[in-house]
């Protein structure tokens, strides 16, 4: 058991640093963008949502995993929905055809 | 292969595809992208733990996970596609918050379940971390929701002895859990549960409205870290790569927002920032300066005159929904051979970027856009500067005055410009609640009222000329 609590403790060494190098450098119009995407991630509680209502043997672990399953969807899927919404606004606008509606923006 | 590698397995990709896609999120170019890979990989989490055994049977109550999902689908899916992208800041804000109110359930339910097997303390640590940052992000996430959302006064609410109160009850909280370490009892998790929720509250209650997207990024970091404490307790490097991923990063993050507003992560959290409105919001001061006010028609003439016009939006302008009307304006001076720049503070709006988001939004062209840097030498030889609902982000103390609390704070030097437009509301202060002597300066004009009435009358007036 022990062993196991060390290899998790050096999962989490490892992730801090990749946490940290990974963002060092961003453009502050991405701040909220990432901000956002870095939500939904957690939202990976979901997972541990799921074995915890597929494991509970009492009603009051069914009522708790049940809540905490509906809460971490929201957050899975309004994280990533709204990043993408955000990150769609960002997309180069090409002066191809497909413009066509902007009436001309960029002239 | 056992069927528990292959979805270990399944876990290891997933969790490396939120690494690809924070490392996307960084850089224009990739940020789209990067966000669909980490939804695949959370995709694919999320199947393979449909077949995954836990205390060695296959998952029990599929039907419900499967009703809880449907039920969370059908509430965050029109809400994260339909509401305004002014509203975006409040959005994520409560996304977050249920997640860390997730990640919180799950960490009581943890130890509600295994309480009868007598775990290690170490395992009732991480369950009452997961239970204190996540109920304490749960609770900060909707009163950051509703000062945004205005359910609230964005302004900071302070008290006497406000800040030794929240060191007690944080302290209360610490003692709470030391003694269910030593007592392992249900009934003092509920009561550490309840004085989280308390902390939550009164950790955001004396942060103010310009400093809540800073706030919602740290509490985003918080929430990281209660899933990757839920991950310790579960037994998943799943949850602790990724939530110790958002953790640091988040942390990071947080401190370049700050930096970004010149300020330190302290100041922002616990100097109640704004709470004084020392602006007297008086047309004539006392030292007999006056605001000069005008028409839009002025406006227009002014423009008439001029071959270089720099725009400074601000969150006023996000307010009236005034951005495509200025994308309008823009468009009409262009035709009229005057160049146009948008100058985007990086903190204009509510969130940093969320400017560039909006405009972007009234399909205003990228390469109008330019950072602080660049505007501030555009400006030098600008003829107009026309702000539009922007206030603390142009406000000359920033260098001027050592005294002022926003001193140090980087702003675009709007007074550089040979003339000064202000459209706004009325004389209001920012959310600084500080005076802006750029409004007294003899070169400035007011225009009051909603940015979009005046930005259509404006045109309007252009076209007339």
């Amino acid at each position: 058991m022990v062993n196991a609590l060390l290899q998790y403790a050096t999962v989490l060494m490892l992730a801090i640093f990749v946490g940290i190098e990974i963002i060092a450098k961003v453009p502050s119009i991405l701040h909220t963008p990432l901000m956002s995407g870095s939500n939904a991630i957690h939202g990976v509680i979901l997972v541990g949502s799921m074995l915890i209502l597929g494991g509970a043997n009492s009603n009051l672990q069914e009522v708790l995993g049940f809540l905490a399953v509906i809460l971490a969807t929201m957050n899975v899927v309004g994280g990533f929905v709204v990043t993408d919404r955000m990150l769609e606004m960002f997309k180069p606008k090409t002066p191809g055809p497909k413009s066509s509606k902007s009436d001309g923006a960029a002239s | 292969m056992s069927r528990g590698t292959l979805i270990d397995l399944l876990y290891l990709f997933s969790a490396t595809t939120f690494v690809v896609a924070l490392k996307g999120l960084g850089s224009p170019r990739h940020a789209r992208r990067g966000n669909m890979v980490a939804a695949f990989g959370m995709l694919v989490a999320i199947v393979a733990t449909f077949f995954k055994y836990v205390d060695a049977h296959a998952l029990h109550h599929v039907g419900l996970i499967l009703l809880a999902m449907f039920i969370g689908l059908i509430v965050a899916v029109p809400t994260a596609r339909y509401i305004k992208m002014t509203a975006m800041p409040q959005l994520v804000a409560i996304f977050n918050g249920v997640g860390g109110g997730a990640a919180a359930l799950v960490s009581i339910t943890e130890f509600v379940h295994i309480k009868s097997t007598h775990p290690a303390t170490y395992v009732t640590l991480e369950v009452l971390l997961g239970v204190l940052i996540g109920t304490f992000s749960f609770a900060g996430s909707a009163i950051a929701f509703a000062k945004l959302q205005e359910l609230m006064t964005g302004r900071p609410i302070t008290y006497p002895g406000q800040q030794i109160i929240n060191a007690a009850v944080g302290f209360v909280a610490l003692a709470l859990i030391v003694l269910i370490l030593v007592t392992a009892s249900t009934a003092l998790l509920w009561i550490l549960f309840a004085i989280a929720f308390v902390l939550g509250i009164i950790f955001v209650l004396p942060i103010g409205g310009a400093d809540v997207p800073v706030l919602i990024s740290l509490l985003n970091a918080f929430t990281g870290l209660a899933v990757a404490a839920s991950g310790f307790t579960l037994g998943s490097n799943l949850l602790i790569v990724a939530g110790t991923l958002v953790g640091a990063s988040g942390i990071l993050l947080t401190r370049l927002m700050s930096k970004a507003m010149g300020r330190s992560l302290s100041n922002v959290l616990f100097s109640a920032f704004g709470s004084k409105i020392t602006a007297s919001g008086a047309t004539t001061r006392a030292d007999g300066l006056s605001v000069r006010s005008g028409s839009p028609e002025d406006v227009a003439i002014l423009l008439g005159f001029a071959s270089r016009v720099v725009f400074i939006p601000g969150y006023g302008l996000a307010v009236s929904q005034g951005q495509h009307v200025l994308r309008e304006l823009a468009e009409l001076l262009e035709s009229r051979g005057v160049e146009v720049v948008y100058a985007i503070h990086p903190v204009a709006g509510r969130m940093p970027g969320h400017m560039n988001v909006l405009l972007a939004e009234a399909n205003v062209p990228y390469e109008q856009l330019v950072e602080m840097d660049e505007a501030n030498s555009a400006l030098q030889t600008a003829d107009i500067a026309l702000v539009v609902g922007a206030n603390d982000t142009v406000n000359p103390a920033a260098h001027d005055d050592p005294g002022s609390p926003i001193y140090g704070m980087p702003i675009i030097h709007a007074d550089l410009a040979e003339n000064v437009v202000f459209l706004k509301r009325s004389m209001r202060p920012g959310f600084a609640g500080i005076e802006n002597d750029l409004l007294y300066n003899p070169k400035t004009t007011l225009v009051f009222g909603d940015a979009k009435d005046t930005l259509t009358k404006i045109v309007a007036a252009v076209k007339a000329s």
